[in-house]
């Protein structure tokens, strides 16, 4: 279980881009997070793996609090946690069996890493989980060879060898077509379920928040102003949503303060 | 057939592990008999670290008193710096013509091009050496051997732009009956000016960098000077003389990088 | 193409062909002033192509009596440029790595790593070998440290732009993976920049190549040395010789780093 309080993020010296967000998703939850741009998706997802430092608040991952830990201890702890990216963040020269790999290695050591002799059990774990979304037959092609769906099955995959305890997603389909974009939130959807991985997936096609997820939340500039069941999303709340502009937003904030 | 796969390997950059192997061990072979065969006098190699403090404790601090000198120099190589690119850049334009395919007949094409070739295969040390032989030492001889490597560079360049001008201009010369020379002057001169001022300032900064090398063999300029004083173990004045080069060089890079970037 | 037909009356405006004018005014001035002033003996000059006529007619026909020597000392050449280009292409990994700004641990590696970069390459080949020479003697030793001095700044510029111009993206993605920061240079990182890595050693190979023969003129080994000396015997057969087995060395290292380019990149 996934549990963040009072999360607030400040780049520089400007306004907060979170202000004191609070988020839990348990169990094996598919969350969506919708908001227009610039609302601090991205910010709140990069905060809870510290690749963006939360400027205070706390985020707890099965009871580890990971604000506190030291930098040796947040590499260990960054194995619990997958991420996938918009742009799929492959290493193009590499072959997909060594970016797949590449979710391990946290847990390989050097030489292996260097030598590419990776651990049996990891290889056999790369093959059935590639073999699942069906890209086992490019173990060999290089990443820069294959299709835009292609590229983030590997992501998808690279980030489940991690054998993470949840799974983040940062707007994963939206380099992809419709049909390919449908395919692979199909697939985050059903890995979850079989693999009883909590998910939170940024999203900009509110359709296919609705039609994936089990709980969706919807951010505008900084806080969290919906959380509920998908059926909930009504057009009111919606509107409420994207209506905003960040600018507008701001001088309103100005005005209560 | 899915099931069982546990193994993976990655596939090596040459797939014939014969002749993989045989590259490792024709590799790990060459060097160590390099080492082993090259004429390596240790002793003498041993004694280096004192002699480095010796030199390094005699160069610090670093020694202008005979500034007029080191000034003189400077001054030299910069003169021949400026009248081997002058000279380099105009005899550039014939010989580039003639190692035009485009324009050349193929005999004197071969010709342009082998004079090129020559021009370029040759470190400017060696051409200077040659030519303080020929013409006695001094910066005449400096300034020949820039001019040949000038020419290496910039005729080169200049015939591959000739190679790709634009042929309309020419063959509109040519069928109102224009002769040779002038078809050059008013159709393939404009189409090459801007790019041989841009060479020539390029040519400028490196046979000013180059100068201060051929003056080391007797080519004249700050290179002798430096030779010189390392000839009479004045390290102090040698640091002196190799910090106003590097300085010069720095600025000229910069320089000439900022007047090419304007005009280009 | 319509600019070029024209250009007789309408190419500049008045400001710009005055400004040209200038410029051309300028650098007249310029060569005049280094003509009058540089210390040339004129007589010397006009008695230049006799002089170099008479050499050249006591270079030919090459004689090739020595001409084992002068392969073996080719061969020598070649391999002091080798390993110097192998050494040099490993110290500068780290170079470049500590003067790339994206990859530096800190603001003081980065300077130490621009100074040494600065330093190496703008100090001439032949310059450190005057200093190696004074400092380990004469020998192909201190033509290798001269070269691998050299090449250190011009492979570590290279790389260290390459560095910088890596895509971020994997890099970001093996830390959230929790790799170690070697393991992120060494999947991320290394796979980015290994195009330019081959090509640049390859390109200052060939480079090397042609300035190892000019080393044994200071005393730091190679082909020079016998060039040196059949010079300073005026046996001008021989040198003409040795500059022929130059050309076919340059050459030869042309062809060969293109065919490895070809292959490798
Ligand atoms: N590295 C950064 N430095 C400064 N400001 C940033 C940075 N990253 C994001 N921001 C700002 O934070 C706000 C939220 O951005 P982001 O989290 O990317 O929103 P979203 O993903 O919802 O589009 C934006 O106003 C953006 O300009
Ligand atoms: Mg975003």
């Amino acid at each position: 279980m996934l549990k963040i309080t009072s999360l607030v993020k400040r780049y520089g010296a400007g306004d907060p881009v979170l202000k004191d967000l609070d988020l839990e998703v348990p169990g094996e939850e598919v969350v969506s997070v919708i908001g227009s741009s610039g609302a601090g998706k991205s910010t709140l997802l990069r905060c809870i793996n510290r690749l963006v430092e939360p400027t205070s608040g706390k985020i707890f991952l099965n009871g580890t609090d990971f604000t506190s830990l030291g930098k040796r201890e947040l590499r260990v702890g960054r194995r619990r946690i997958g991420m996938v990216f918009q742009s799929f963040n492959l290493v193009d020269r590499l072959t997909v069996m060594e970016n797949v790999q590449s979710g391990r290695l946290g847990y390989i050591s050097t030489w292996a890493a260097l030598s590419r002799r990776y651990p049996k059990e990891d290889i056999r774990r790369a093959y059935e989980l590639m073999e699942r979304v069906g890209i086992a037959h490019y173990a060999n092609k290089r990443a820069d060879e294959l299709s835009g769906g292609e590229r983030q099955r590997v992501g998808v995959i690279r980030a489940l060898m991690q054998q993470p305890e949840i799974l983040l997603a940062d707007e994963p389909t939206a380099s992809l077509d419709p049909k390919t974009s449908e395919q692979i939130m199909t697939l985050l959807r059903d890995l979850a379920r079989e693999l009883k991985l909590p998910v939170i997936i940024n999203i900009h096609n509110v359709n296919e928040a609705k039609e994936f997820s089990d709980r969706i939340v919807g951010m505008r500039y900084g806080r969290i102003i919906f959380d509920d069941l998908p059926d909930a999303l009504t057009k009111d709340a919606m509107h409420e949503i994207y209506a905003g502009v960040p600018h507008e937003d701001r001088q309103m904030e100005g005005a209560a303060a | 057939m899915s099931t069982a796969r546990d193994t993976w390997r990655k596939q090596p950059f040459i797939a014939n592990p014969v002749l993989r192997y045989g590259l490792y061990a024709a590799i790990a072979v060459y060097i160590v008999t390099t080492f082993a065969t090259l004429p390596i006098d240790w002793d003498r190699m041993v004694q280096g670290l004192s002699r480095a403090g010796r030199i390094f404790g005699g160069a610090f601090p670093p020694s202008f008193q005979r500034s007029e000198l080191l000034i003189d120099g400077f001054m030299e190589s910069l003169k021949i710096a400026i009248l081997a690119t002058v000279g380099g850049v105009l005899l550039s334009i014939p010989i580039a013509f003639m190692a035009a395919r485009n324009i050349a007949p193929l005999s004197i094409y071969y010709f342009g091009r082998a004079v090129i070739i020559i021009a370029r295969s040759f470190h400017p040390v060696i051409v200077a050496i040659i030519f303080v032989k020929a013409v006695g030492f001094g910066p005449f001889a400096g300034i020949l051997t820039l001019i040949v490597y000038s020419i290496g560079f910039v005729a080169k360049l200049l015939a591959e732009k000739i190679e790709e001008i634009d042929p309309g201009p020419v063959e509109a010369m040519r069928a109102a009956g224009a002769p040779f020379l002038s078809t050059l002057v008013y159709a393939v001169f404009p189409q090459i000016m801007q790019r041989q001022i841009g060479l020539g300032i390029y040519q400028l900064d490196s046979n000013l960098r180059a100068s201060a090398v051929v003056g080391i063999v007797g080519a004249g300029g700050i290179g002798a000077t430096l030779a010189n004083a390392f000839g009479r173990y004045d390290y102090d004045f040698a640091l002196a003389i190799t910090m106003v080069i590097v300085g010069a060089i720095l600025i000229s890079e910069a320089v000439s990088g900022a007047i090419r970037k304007r005009i280009a | 193409m319509e600019q070029v037909q024209l250009q007789d009356w309408a190419r500049y405006t008045p400001a710009q062909r005055f400004q040209r004018y200038g410029y051309f005014a300028l650098t007249a001035l310029v060569v005049a002033w280094a003509l009058g002033s540089v210390n040339i003996i004129w007589a010397w000059v006009w008695d230049a192509p006799t002089q170099m006529g008479d050499l050249f007619s006591r270079m030919v026909p090459p004689d090739p009596t020595h001409l084992d020597q002068i392969l073996s000392a080719l061969w020598e050449t070649v391999n002091l440029a080798t390993i110097a280009t192998a050494m040099a292409v490993v110290l500068a990994l780290p170079v470049a790595y500590i003067a790339a700004q994206n990859t530096t641990p800190n603001a003081l590696t980065l300077w130490l790593g621009r100074f040494i970069l600065v330093s190496s390459r703008s100090v001439n080949t032949i310059i450190w070998a005057l200093l190696f020479v004074a400092i380990f003697g004469p020998g192909v030793v201190a033509g290798i440290v001269a070269i691998m001095f050299r090449s250190i700044g011009f492979l570590g510029k290279l790389l260290g732009e390459a560095i910088e111009e890596i895509d971020p993206k994997p890099v970001e993605a093996l830390k959230a993976c929790g790799a170690s920061h070697f393991k992120v240079v060494l999947y991320a990182i290394v796979p980015q920049v290994m195009p330019t890595f081959f090509a640049v050693a390859i390109l200052r190979w060939d480079i090397n190549l042609r300035e190892s023969t000019v080393l044994g003129l200071v005393g730091a080994g190679g082909i020079g040395v016998i060039l040196q000396g059949a010079i300073d015997t005026f046996n001008w057969q021989e040198v003409s010789t040795v500059l022929l087995a130059i050309i076919a060395l340059v050459v030869a290292g042309e062809v060969v780093s293109s065919y490895l380019r070809r292959k490798i990149l």
